[in-house]
């Protein structure tokens, strides 16, 4: 892996750290999977008029933030039906319009050196959702412990909404390459549940969920290329390692239980 | 248009109106909050108390007008929140965002939770640990960090024991005081109303009363309001 690979994937996952950590907060753990899937058409598009597929990918994602911004503003249950509805068929027609390799690629992620303008992208744009979260994190919280408190302190709820939806999907096109489709809500969502156990409070919860999702991220690209598998799977499956060692009791928590 | 607000009130309400969908929630309200008093909000359940509330605060759409005095800063405290237990992010955190966002440098953490009663390891608690006193104290906490000049309070002692709704009570009447603030809340204790509030206004699903509490809180007018027989004992001091 080149110097420039590595780096981008560690602001990747530093990215996919913080956005994960408001996710995991915010109980939108389930929107990571669905909201991913919406990339699939956008690669099948990009394939079909010869552009480069991360961005057929980036367009889908951004479109799919603001579907889910605009029927949440409406409320109610249907939120939730319109997500399942809305993004499964999203997957249906992308495994319709790309076939055989190059759909194992969009839904697994490997294959294929990076290209210039990929990493340039990458890069700045992992960077731009890293400062969005440090910088504006006093906001997300208030906005996450009630939206009505978050009015009143002058923040502008529905805007921070649709730049935050913005970021999980623009951190999603990020790992789709090391990921795919299917796995890049893993590395969102699941060094956050284990952060979120480590930790009590907003520090700890943002530094744990970094940091797990770099060791998840540097460990298993090593490992898969010490086994010559794609890094993807094994990415996930460090991560979920680590959430499983997050559940054995602590010694506090073990006096409480056998107390 | 901008409707003129009395140079003594510091909000001033007409026919304000409220529609969920085919559902009239509030209709054609009119009232005003003299700066320094405190109006209680009353009413039987689904009233619109807590939506009157939201809307005040701007977070719901509505027609009629609702004009806030020049330079007022809103606190509001609302209803209980449900929070994940295990969320975190504590007190500190908590109030420490709020601080941020109003750009406050030098903000005095100790003070704030001494006014509100908080001690500092109850701050440090995740917020979804703390018992229902003390997050509701808490949200006040979180009110007063941008030094505000009008409190909405929605049902702050709901779910609290009864001597946390006492000190709940004494700590509002003490800010009011102290901060000369003015002060909207919502309450189902009637006693309490008669006793903190300048003002009451009552909502029921037909129409809405506003006076001080003597002419209003009447077992004949508090009949129509709650549709029942309702009794309630003033404490005097």
């Amino acid at each position: 892996m080149s110097t420039e690979s590595l780096l981008l994937s560690i602001t990747m996952a530093v990215a996919a750290g913080l956005v994960g950590s408001f996710a995991v907060m915010r109980r939108m753990s389930l929107a990571a999977d669905p909201l991913s899937h919406v990339a699939l058409p956008g690669i099948g598009i990009a394939l079909a008029l010869h552009i480069h597929p991360v961005f057929g990918a980036v367009i889908a994602l951004v479109f799919g933030a603001l579907l889910v911004w605009v029927v949440e503003e409406r409320g109610g249950a249907t939120t939730e039906s319109v997500i399942g509805v809305v993004f499964s068929a999203a997957l249906a027609i992308g495994s319709i319009m790309t076939t055989g390799e190059d759909l194992i690629e969009a839904l697994f992620g490997g294959a294929g050196a990076l290209t210039w303008s990929e990493k340039i992208f990458g890069l700045l744009v992992a960077n731009a959702i890293v400062l969005f979260i440090i910088v504006f994190r006093n906001s997300l919280v208030i906005m996450m412990v009630s939206p009505d408190i978050a009015r009143t302190a002058g923040i502008n709820v529905r805007w921070f909404d649709l730049l935050y939806l913005e970021c999980f999907a623009l951190t999603i096109a990020l790992g789709l390459r090391y990921l795919g489709v299917l796995l890049m809500g893993a590395l969102i969502i699941i060094p956050a549940a284990t952060s979120k156990r480590l930790s009590h409070d907003l520090k700890s919860m943002l530094w744990f969920s970094v940091m797990l999702s770099v060791i998840s991220t540097t460990l298993g690209s090593g490992v898969a290329m010490h086994l010559h598998r794609e890094a993807g799977p094994i990415i996930v499956l460090v991560a979920t390692a680590l959430f499983l060692l997050s559940l054995i009791p602590r010694p506090a928590e073990r006096r409480r239980i056998h107390g | 248009m901008m409707a003129a607000v009395p140079a003594e009130n510091a909000l001033e309400v007409n026919d304000l109106s409220v529609h969920f969908g085919v559902t009239q929630v509030l209709k054609d309200l009119s009232f005003g909050v003299a700066k320094g008093s405190a109006l209680a909000i009353i009413g039987p359940n689904g009233a619109g108390k807590t939506v009157l509330l939201k809307t005040l605060i701007g977070s719901l759409p509505h027609s009629g007008s609702m004009h806030w005095a020049a330079g007022v800063r809103i606190g509001y405290v609302p209803q209980k929140l449900d929070l994940e237990r295990d969320i975190p992010i504590t007190g500190i955190d908590f109030l420490k965002a709020r601080a941020a966002v109003a750009h406050r440098a030098t903000f005095d953490m100790p003070s704030v939770l001494t006014l509100v009663g908080i001690p500092l390891e109850v701050a440090q608690r995740p917020i979804g640990a703390m018992s229902g006193g003390q997050f509701q104290r808490l949200l006040i906490a979180f009110a007063l960090v941008a030094d505000p000049n009008v409190l909405l309070l929605d049902e702050p002692t709901a779910g609290v024991d009864e001597p946390g709704q006492e000190q709940i009570n004494e700590l509002v009447r003490r800010l009011r005081k102290s901060q000369s603030l003015t002060v909207l809340f919502i309450s189902h204790e009637l006693s309490v109303v008669y006793q903190y509030a300048d003002n009451v206004l009552c909502l029921n699903n037909k129409r809405a009363w506003f006076g001080p509490p003597s002419t209003i809180l009447t077992p004949e007018s508090l009949r129509q309001i709650y549709g029942g027989k309702v009794s309630y004992h003033i404490h005097e001091h």
